[in-house]
């Protein structure tokens, strides 16, 4: 049993470091209604930032740098992009984010260099036990998933609140509906992106942090973000709760499927793990978890 | 002034339908035929053919492919490059497993083996719409991204996980040079180039668009969006698998499972935004653009005389890419092709301003 | 398809003829009929309790205020929507739920109140596919072209030119659709229904939006169909005028229910319809 439960909670805690970037999408695409494929590249530029900026200056410093450089990386977006692509289809204005993508890959390895570089956040590396006393020779978990876990529910519930109960998150849920009907009661388009952006690159920078932290700061740290996509279908694409359960369950799901299933059918399941769960989810409820039923009106 | 319809009247209904109905079209295309057969042979060199027209002939059918099901069906895809991966190893697996089987068999029988997988990957479409497929089709890349690496018998158990086709031979005549290489593929890019142009003027073709264009009318009106949506999957499957088998005989020679990873599918989905969803030039017209970017990019800093590290290059060449995107979805979200339309009305008129 | 109109003498204050009504011997028997359908979405009752039946050769009217649900009753003819309760019997067949695909393919045709025209199309491609239930080729074959295929397009071609001779669309029969004004997407749409040669002609506010000449264009064109071909047809129309002076027989629904069936002078002075719908005459 003991081992089982080891594998749910590292299940568990990995599950809420993909629910942070998906906290990412999930934000934008409910203030703009555009999904940001470009979120990736936006933890990796946040994280090769605030690795380098650290190198040189205190890390409350850096880390303010950092979140100052994503507010300006966020307006640059708005006004170069996003503001010319206004009423365009969904589609397009997704793939205008696979071009902020390209963009911000290059550019973040540019400025920052390529190497792999290293957070050190002052997290405990070393695992360590605990409830010995109900379990057989006690639980192994990482302290330093633990702690992260706990800084990114402390983020998101920061965050739904916001949403849920300010002036401005009203004024972002309309948005995301209609650009064209929230400008016409006079809210700000422009200035309503460049805070959804600010806010979606400093989940960046956290996610980014607590990433690498664990992996380094790498190129691939890129793919989380396609691993993050799962999630956000299965949760819904507007829900916040939505991505907290699921990632969850996605992390979840993939610990226990490359510890029991990856052994008979050959290993580096979790690549395609993910994707797969999320598909057979969206074929029985395909609005996910807590999305709004489309219903189209002939 | 040359352009000019003036004079060309239709007597019947089956001259209003042709293939080209303007003379000067006509004129046109017998020219590009008559350049693309006879005078490139003579006039380009061997880099031309293997690094630039090669593969932009090979990316085109499968753009083309993906255009039939994202621009004419309305049903999006990030999964060809997983496609035209199993068109590759289906026709290897054909090729080293039934030597004695003709190439041109071959190649049908990994398309038709594409066209079965790429149906199944389809189903999910029936259910679904919009960014939910598109993940879907993801899920497929990764999938058989997996399959291809692990499964040791479709790469013949070879120990590195790479493969090597067979020379391509057919009736007999092998097409080894470039030149020859060239032909075979020009010819058959030709040949489904018309056979995409006849399916999307069909009744086939009219009930993707109406699928696409809004698929709760088209069902009332009798359009079956199982049959629509499927027959999609499939057909585009096939152009796409052939493609791949292609890509790996012709193009690559050997290869392994990464030369058809989900790079290749968002490169390919490019290709047809940029050039135009939903024209069958477009997807000509995308792929000679991400062909030849790369390519001039290259050659910029050497033009300068800038020395550039190639990490550097690498870092502008994504950085470029990206702006282009995003400026060609701003100026002309409907691509290339719609820019080449304009320019055609722009040349009827010419040399009056209106 | 003819292009001399019987003259009419007599008309009224809509300046429409009404003399071209069916004449009662023409209309048959019952074709569709409708028992106790009850739709409801989520929590929204749509239909309750709806029954009425539609004879063949008829021209009738649906009528009542915004939100009656006379979209939704075309809907659950047409199988788009499926009712909680009730049954619908159609040419013989009693079922508790129609298909679309079964239901067009028994010559149903239908237009739709905001226009469900195919915009990515031209005019001539949008009422070819009006005719899509009848084009038979395989796929090998439309890949090749020459041969059946051809032949069938070009068949199907001079059948739909008839109809854009019927409704003088022809200039603008290689525009796309998305281009044209409201009142010829409305024409184009209707050309796509009659495309398919239907029985029974399912129309959803034909005219809404149109001014008076444009009316009289699209109630000639309806007219002109019934008389002709015999088809079969069930109009959803807010302009009394009209609905008054070509139907045969009218129903009335109000939030869901029915209030009133009949012809439209009995239903043009029943108390309930003149409450909830018609209003009194100053």
């Amino acid at each position: 049993m003991g081992p089982f439960i080891e594998v749910v909670l590292g299940g568990l805690m990995a599950g809420v470091l993909y629910s942070l970037v998906a906290l990412g999408f999930v934000l934008i695409y409910k203030a703009s209604g555009v999904f940001n494929f470009a979120q990736g590249a936006m933890v990796l530029l946040a994280a090769l930032a605030f690795a380098r900026f650290s190198e040189v200056m205190p890390m409350p410093v850096a880390f303010v740098l950092s979140a100052l450089m994503m507010v300006g990386v966020a307006f640059l977006i708005e006004r170069l992009v996003l503001r010319h692509l206004v009423n365009q289809e969904g589609i397009i204005l997704f793939l205008a984010t696979f071009g902020i993508t390209y963009f911000l890959e290059g550019l973040g390895p540019q400025l920052f260099g390529d190497n792999i570089y290293r957070i050190d956040l002052g997290m405990p590396k070393e695992p360590k036990l605990i409830l010995e006393k109900m379990f057989d020779g006690g639980l192994l978990i990482n302290l330093e998933d633990f702690i992260a876990a706990g800084i990114a529910a402390a983020l998101v519930t920061f965050l739904a609140i916001f949403f849920q109960k300010t002036a401005t998150g009203r004024a972002l849920r309309a948005v995301a509906d209609d650009h064209q009907a929230a400008q016409s009661v006079g809210i700000p388009l422009n200035r309503i992106w460049v805070i959804v952006w600010s806010v979606s690159g400093f989940v960046a920078l956290v996610a980014g942090m607590i990433w690498g932290s664990k992996l380094g700061v790498q190129f691939s740290l890129v793919l989380i973000a396609l691993k993050a996509i799962p999630v956000v279908i299965l949760g819904g694409f507007t829900s916040v709760p939505g991505a907290i359960v699921g990632g969850l369950i996605i992390g979840v799901g993939e610990k226990i499927a490359e510890v029991y299933l990856g052994p008979i059918i050959g290993g580096g399941i979790e690549n395609w793990f993910a994707y797969v769960l999320a598909l057979a989810f969206l074929l029985i409820r395909p609005e996910g978890l807590f999305g709004e039923r489309h219903i189209d009106r002939v | 002034m040359f352009y000019r319809e003036n004079g060309q009247f239709k007597t019947s209904y089956e001259a209003d339908q042709a293939l080209f109905p303007i003379k000067q079209d006509r004129v046109f295309i017998v020219l590009l035929l008559m350049v693309a057969f006879v005078g490139i042979p003579i006039f380009a060199d061997e880099y031309i053919f293997r690094a630039i027209l090669i593969p932009f002939l090979i990316l085109s059918l499968a753009a083309l492919g993906l255009n039939l099901l994202v621009g004419y069906c309305g049903q999006i895809s990030l999964g060809t490059g997983g496609f035209m991966m199993v068109g590759a190893y289906a026709a290897y697996n054909l090729a080293v497993r039934l030597p004695d089987l003709n190439m041109l068999v071959v190649f049908v029988l990994a398309g038709l083996i594409t066209t079965v997988v790429g149906m199944v990957f389809g189903i999910p479409s029936l259910r679904i719409k919009g960014l939910y497929l598109a993940v879907a089709t993801l899920a497929a890349q990764f999938f058989l991204d997996w399959l291809f690496s692990r499964v040791k018998w479709f790469t013949n158990d070879s120990s590195s996980g790479s493969v090597s086709a067979p020379v391509l031979q057919v009736f007999g005549f092998r097409w080894e040079s470039p030149l020859e290489k060239y032909l075979f593929v020009l010819s058959v890019v030709v040949l489904f180039a018309l056979i995409a142009r006849n399916l999307v003027r069909s009744h086939i073709g009219r009930s993707w668009m109406a699928t696409r264009d809004m698929d709760v009318a088209a069902e009332i009106i009798g359009i079956r969006p199982v049959y629509a949506k499927l027959s999609a999957f499939a057909v585009s499957s096939f152009f796409v698998g052939i493609a791949g088998a292609l890509w790996g005989f012709v193009h690559l020679g050997s290869w392994e499972p990464l030369a058809f990873d989900v790079n290749r599918s968002f490169s390919l989905l490019f290709m047809v935004i940029i050039g135009g969803l939903g024209s069958i030039l477009g997807s000509f017209l995308g792929a000679a653009f991400v062909v030849i970017l790369p390519l001039l990019l290259n050659q910029i800093p050497l033009w300068l005389g800038l020395p550039m590290s190639t990490a550097t290059a690498a870092h502008f060449e994504a950085m470029i890419f990206g702006a282009l995107i995003i400026f060609f979805l701003i100026v002309e979200p409907h691509g290339l092709a719609r820019l080449w339309a304009v320019a055609k009305e722009k040349l009827r008129l010419w040399p009056f301003p209106h | 398809m003819g292009e001399n109109a019987v003259a009419h003498n007599s008309s009224n204050s809509a300046g429409l003829d009404t003399d071209t009504k069916s004449t009662r011997s023409q209309i048959g028997e019952v074709i569709l009929a409708l028992e106790n359908i009850s739709l409801a979405f989520g929590g929204v009752q749509a239909l309750s309790d709806i029954s009425f039946d539609v004879r063949e050769h008829e021209i009738r009217a649906i009528i009542g205020p915004n939100g009656a649900g006379k979209s939704s009753m075309l809907n659950v003819i047409n199988g788009v929507y499926h009712p909680q309760q009730g049954t619908i019997f159609f040419k013989g067949e009693k079922r508790h739920q129609m298909n679309p695909h079964k239901v067009a393919s028994q010559g149903v045709a239908r237009t739709f109140q905001n226009i469900a025209l195919f915009k990515g199309m031209s005019v001539l491609d949008n009422l070819m596919t009006g005719r899509n239930l009848m084009m038979k080729t395989g796929i090998l074959q439309q890949a090749l072209y020459w041969g059946a295929t051809q032949r069938e397009e070009l068949a199907h071609r001079a059948k739909i030119e008839e109809i854009i001779d019927f409704l003088e669309i022809q200039a603008i029969r290689k525009t796309p659709v998305g281009r044209l004004p409201y009142g010829l997407q409305k024409r184009v749409e209707l050309g796509r229904a009659l495309a398919a040669e239907p029985t029974m002609l399912l129309l959803d506010e034909p005219m809404a939006g149109m001014n008076v000449e444009e009316k009289q264009d699209m109630c000639r064109f309806v007219l002109d169909v019934n008389e002709e071909y015999g088809t079969t047809i069930v109009l959803i129309e807010h302009d009394m005028g009209v609905v008054m002076d070509i139907s045969d027989r009218v129903v009335v629904l109000d939030y869901g229910k029915k209030i009133g069936d009949g012809e439209p002078d009995e239903v043009r002075n029943n108390q309930a319809v003149i409450d909830a719908y018609l209003g009194v005459q100053h």
